[in-house]
């Protein structure tokens, strides 16, 4: 009868509200996703912040920075909306650190030169606005809002990134090698963080049906490859796919088979940084203790002091 | 130890002139720093000239889920709208 009832609601594109009756699967399918979603914005903050220092300009400096922050901003919003499923931030957390809770792949690449900082916005971030452009309207309010919110900053984002490509591209031949080498170590990882082939994608059918996902991962990969191989051209950059080509019958590209070993080594703890990336992560989590447990016990003060 | 800071609702006024508006919510353990964490994370981009933060805790929300019956009492009063009214014809400014 609820189930019906919650079906009907989706059917209806109405959203779910926090206190509405919803399948136990449904919040966990939900959980597990918004709180993956939160975990890679601040993951994602490291192989950006390792630029910050030693950004090029004073501009340079100044746009990664408001970025990096964004990210971090993007990361709040998201395990806002994923506490208004049950669960606390403390737990969030204690996930990702025990590892139970996972985030994007990509962020487990090096970032080894300037350019990555421009390969990361223009397709890291453009790739993630592809899918969160379609997650705007998911059928959980609160994740939608939070999909809106993030969408209208992270333009930004990707434009900034792709004017650094754009800048070395047209700079001395060793700064166009570098974005050149840059675009082929991010190509294949951006186009993978869709997922996997919707033949291979075990949780697709659920959420479907319960409208949490709205496009396939194919479909929002062949997205974002159509929209982006114009610009590589336009930069004079190649993408490091022989196969990739202009399908007329179809009207979009065709691509070459994206190596899923690699994706799911990486998946799985064997990437250049996992180990890095959760540690820096531990530290300074720990690190920040006596901070907050500071900001706990003045905030106790102050409640005596105005009782 | 646990972390558990409170939450805060953030309600921003984009303009002066225009309500405040609900944004979002945030962990912060005292109002100072609610305050400045509302402006850190809602206010990147100038979207605001006042911020209002209350803890959650102090809201008091109908349920959505019995969202009929609560609001049931002006469903039948619709001569609470100017259209319910025939005015003459050729009445003018009213």
């Amino acid at each position: 009868m609820n189930e019906q009832k919650f079906q009907e609601k989706i059917d209806l594109e109405r959203k779910i509200e926090p206190k509405d009756w919803m399948p136990e699967e449904y919040r966990s399918h939900l959980i597990r996703q918004i709180s993956q979603h939160a975990h890679s914005e601040i993951i994602g903050m490291q192989p950006e912040g390792n630029w910050i220092s030693r950004a090029p300009s004073l501009r340079a400096k100044m746009i990664l920075l408001a970025k990096v922050q964004d990210e971090a901003g993007h990361g709040l919003y998201l395990y806002s909306a994923c506490e208004t499923l049950g669960i606390s931030r403390e737990e969030l957390v204690q996930q990702l650190h025990d590892g139970k809770a996972k985030y994007s792949s990509i962020f487990n690449y090096p970032t080894l030169s300037w350019a990555d900082m421009g390969a990361v916005g223009w397709l890291v971030d453009g790739a993630a606005i592809v899918n969160q452009v379609s997650l705007q309207r998911t059928s959980y309010g609160p994740y939608s809002r939070g999909m809106v919110k993030i969408c209208k900053e992270e333009s930004f984002h990707q434009r900034q990134g792709y004017e650094i490509m754009a800048e070395m591209a047209k700079g001395t031949p060793e700064q166009k090698e570098m974005a050149q080498d840059a675009l082929n170590r991010f190509w294949w990882p951006s186009i993978m963080m869709f997922g996997p082939q919707d033949s291979d994608s075990p949780r697709t059918g659920n959420a479907m049906k319960w409208k949490i996902k709205r496009q396939f991962n194919d479909e929002l990969r062949q997205k974002f490859i159509d929209q982006t191989v114009g610009q590589v051209k336009v930069i004079g950059l190649e993408i490091p796919d022989p196969d990739l080509k202009w399908n007329e019958e179809r009207g979009h590209y065709d691509f070459g088979e994206m190596n899923w070993d690699e994706f799911w080594s990486v998946v799985n703890g064997n990437g250049p940084c996992n180990i890095q990336r959760l540690d820096h992560h531990k530290k300074a989590h720990s690190e920040g203790e006596w901070v907050r447990k500071a900001a706990r016990s003045y905030s106790k003060k102050q409640e005596i002091i105005n009782a | 130890m646990s972390d558990n800071t409170k939450v805060w609702e953030v309600f921003i006024q984009s303009k002066n002139v225009l309500a405040h508006k609900h944004v979002g919510n945030l962990h912060a353990p005292d109002k100072e720093m609610a305050l400045q964490n509302a402006r850190d994370l809602y206010t990147r981009r100038n979207e605001g000239s006042c911020i209002w933060v209350v803890k959650a805790e102090h809201i008091i929300s109908s349920e959505s889920e019995d969202g009929e019956a609560f609001f049931d009492p002006s469903n039948d009063k619709i001569y609470r709208h100017p259209t319910f009214y025939t005015m003459p014809k050729g009445s003018k400014y009213i």
